[in-house]
């Protein structure tokens, strides 16, 4: 195996774990709420295109973000905003979204059976170009691209807009927030709309590399970021980021180089780091030294 | 002492009834109520843990893989092992015990999984307690789908001798008067004074650390038992049968009992068991007076959704975390 290949489809996997991550991040820092029901929309995503095969791909694509996003906008408002009305502790909030996690998927098994659907949309994407003796797919390029733009969209809808400002101070200080006339609900419901568009993005580039729609494929994508989360440093945005681009990029790379044989334990050895950095550096890797701690009960 | 009687003697009687009327049914019934008395001593486990120190552990389940694994194949015979798991390390292959002294063993290496576990982990709290746990289980998951010298990895291990309901439902009165001591003594005591206020119980000299880490060894070793029992109720070993799916119904049967009492504990074992039984049934046609069909998959999602409903709605769970008492305080 070449070290070209080996780079280009660790940056995309990176890229994509990256948007997960951003997703998962942006909700916690304005919720203190893990979701690991994260995956489930993107479930609901490749759902929506593997149903919509016969749709010209724009429009396919414009259902597939509506639905997740309304999707997400439902589970705040069922789910997620009684709880935190009701101040449940952290460790509450996790196993609820864990329980919606697992009632999402037995609903997909119901709806849509065991045996999976194919998505079709952009398939033509996994056709290559050749650079320098290294294929490259288009769909590589493209999510890596994607990836870049809509990281760059999120940070700029967060620094540049007086809503993002709100939502960092949220994010900061809720109760001050809302105290200086923040409005919790429209920072949390944007925050889950963000998260939505991003998820839908995972839905439609995943599927193009992995075109097999099951009920449970969300949850070792949600795993793994929720790992490059927590290894990145959950505080910060672009922290979070970088750390679902690195374990992308890290399980790219290993996936490509090592033989079949070596790379089985590698979920361990993921697993394994996670302990090492939340005991050595709680705050993350890609956190400033001296960084506050994770909030802690 | 009429308080110890009430608070031990309802979750035991439950159980006793649970294995009474268990030889009343059918064998594909007699299945679902044994499960449900494994279940309980696995929730119970949990619950040692869980309940007394307010930390969530989605760990557990490891302990309970390795009971599981380590009483099944203890109990297989070993010309059986040579032939189907030839790379298993010898001490494993050659060793050829009975039922309860499998369960010991399940037992004990559970217990030392648990202290090794416990002893960096134990310093978390909160979320990060919650991930690293998580990871623990990742790994356990992982090893045990490929490392051949320890176990059948991807494929079913079938053979393994049952046990009868009596077994089950005495080793599971065990796990419950073991959990029961323990949160009486004092040790259990400092461990709850550390989940209701952390500061105070530090200012009064205890350490969260250790009280927690005793808590989470003792938990490790039920759940090692709860898991010996398991593997000698199912009688085979599956890949993935602990991984993800036991986790989530174990944990969302302690919610949905009510995390900080025993009582929970038992009550929404058995209550999440009957209902996930009745269910089950429901699918392949029941009578209730009329004909009940219900699409397959709908158990799961009921399952699920009663859940998310008592969480959301009650997170205290059915008994509100309050041990069973005639008179409401």
């Amino acid at each position: 195996m070449n070290w070209g290949q080996a780079i280009a489809d660790a940056i995309s996997l990176g890229a994509l774990y990256g948007l997960v991550a951003v997703g998962i991040g942006l909700v916690f820092g304005v919720m203190r709420l893990i979701n690991f029901a994260y995956g489930e929309l993107i479930t609901a995503g490749a759902y929506v295109l593997a149903y919509t095969g016969g749709w010209p791909a724009p429009l396919a694509i414009l259902m597939c973000v509506a639905a997740v996003v309304a999707l997400a906008l439902v589970q705040e408002r069922v789910a997620f905003r009684p709880l935190r009305r009701m101040g449940a502790s952290p460790a509450a909030m996790l196993v609820a979204t864990f329980a919606v996690s697992f009632l999402l998927q037995a609903i997909y098994l119901l709806a849509f059976g065991s045996r999976g659907q194919i998505v079709g949309t952009l398939g033509q994407l996994n056709s290559a170009f050749t650079v320098d003796g290294v294929d490259i797919r288009w769909i590589l390029l493209v999510t890596t691209v994607t990836g870049a733009i809509l990281l760059l969209a999120t940070g700029a809808l967060l620094n540049r807009t007086t809503i993002g400002l709100h939502v960092r101070a949220a994010a900061q200080d809720f109760r001050t927030a809302r105290i200086l006339g923040v409005r919790a609900n429209r920072v949390i419901g944007l925050s889950f709309v963000v998260a939505g568009v991003l998820a839908a993005a995972v839905s439609v580039l995943y599927t193009v590399s992995n075109p097999l729609v099951q009920p449970q494929m969300g949850v070792p994508i949600t795993i793994f970021a929720l790992v490059g989360v927590v290894v990145g440093g959950l505080d910060r945005l672009w922290s979070a980021a970088l750390g679902g681009f690195a374990v992308g990029f890290v399980y790219g790379m290993f996936g490509d180089l090592l033989s079949s044989q070596q790379t089985v334990y590698l979920p361990a050895v993921v697993y394994g780091s996670v302990i090492l950095v939340l005991l050595l550096r709680p705050a993350g890797l890609f956190a400033p030294l001296h960084a506050r701690q994770v909030e802690r009960v | 002492m009429r308080r110890v009687v009430s608070e031990l003697g309802a979750p035991v009687i439950l159980v006793v009834a649970t294995a009474l009327i268990t030889g009343a049914f059918s064998q594909a019934h007699q299945l679902e109520f044994e499960n449900a008395l494994v279940m309980t001593a696995i929730v119970v486990a949990l619950y040692v843990f869980i309940g007394n120190s307010g930390v969530i552990s989605f760990g557990h389940v490891s302990f309970v893989a390795v009971g599981i694994y380590l009483g099944g194949i203890l109990t297989v015979d070993p010309q059986t092992k040579t032939f189907t798991m030839p790379g298993l390390f010898p001490y494993l292959r050659h060793t050829d015990i009975g039922i309860v002294p499998s369960l010991a063993l399940a037992a004990a290496a559970g217990g030392v999984y648990g202290l090794a576990v416990g002893l960096p982990l134990m310093r978390l709290s909160g979320l990060p307690a919650g991930i690293a746990t998580f990871a623990v289980l990742g790994i356990t998951a992982n090893v045990l789908y490929y490392w051949q010298k320890i176990g059948p990895t991807a494929q079913t291990l079938s053979d393994i001798p049952e046990a009868g309901r009596w077994t089950l439902a005495v080793a599971t009165i065990i796990t419950i008067a073991a959990a029961y001591g323990y949160q009486r003594s004092r040790f259990g005591r400092m461990l709850r004074a550390t989940r209701e206020d952390p500061a105070a119980a530090r200012a009064a000299g205890i350490s969260v650390y250790r009280q927690r880490l005793i808590a989470f060894t003792l938990s490790g070793a039920l759940a090692g038992l709860a898991g010996g029992l398991y593997v000698h109720q199912l009688g085979l070993i599956a890949p993935d049968l602990t991984y993800l799916d036991l986790t989530f119904v174990t944990l969302a049967m302690l919610v949905f009992g009510g995390v900080a009492s025993l009582w929970g504990a038992v009550l929404g074992a058995l209550a999440i068991s009957a209902l996930n039984s009745f269910l089950g049934d429901a699918e392949n046609t029941v009578h209730v007076g009329f004909r009940l069909t219900l699409p397959t998959g709908t158990r799961l999602v009921t399952i699920g959704a009663v859940m998310a409903l008592v969480i959301i709605l009650r997170p205290s769970g059915l008994t509100g975390g309050r041990e069973f008492g005639w008179r409401r305080r």
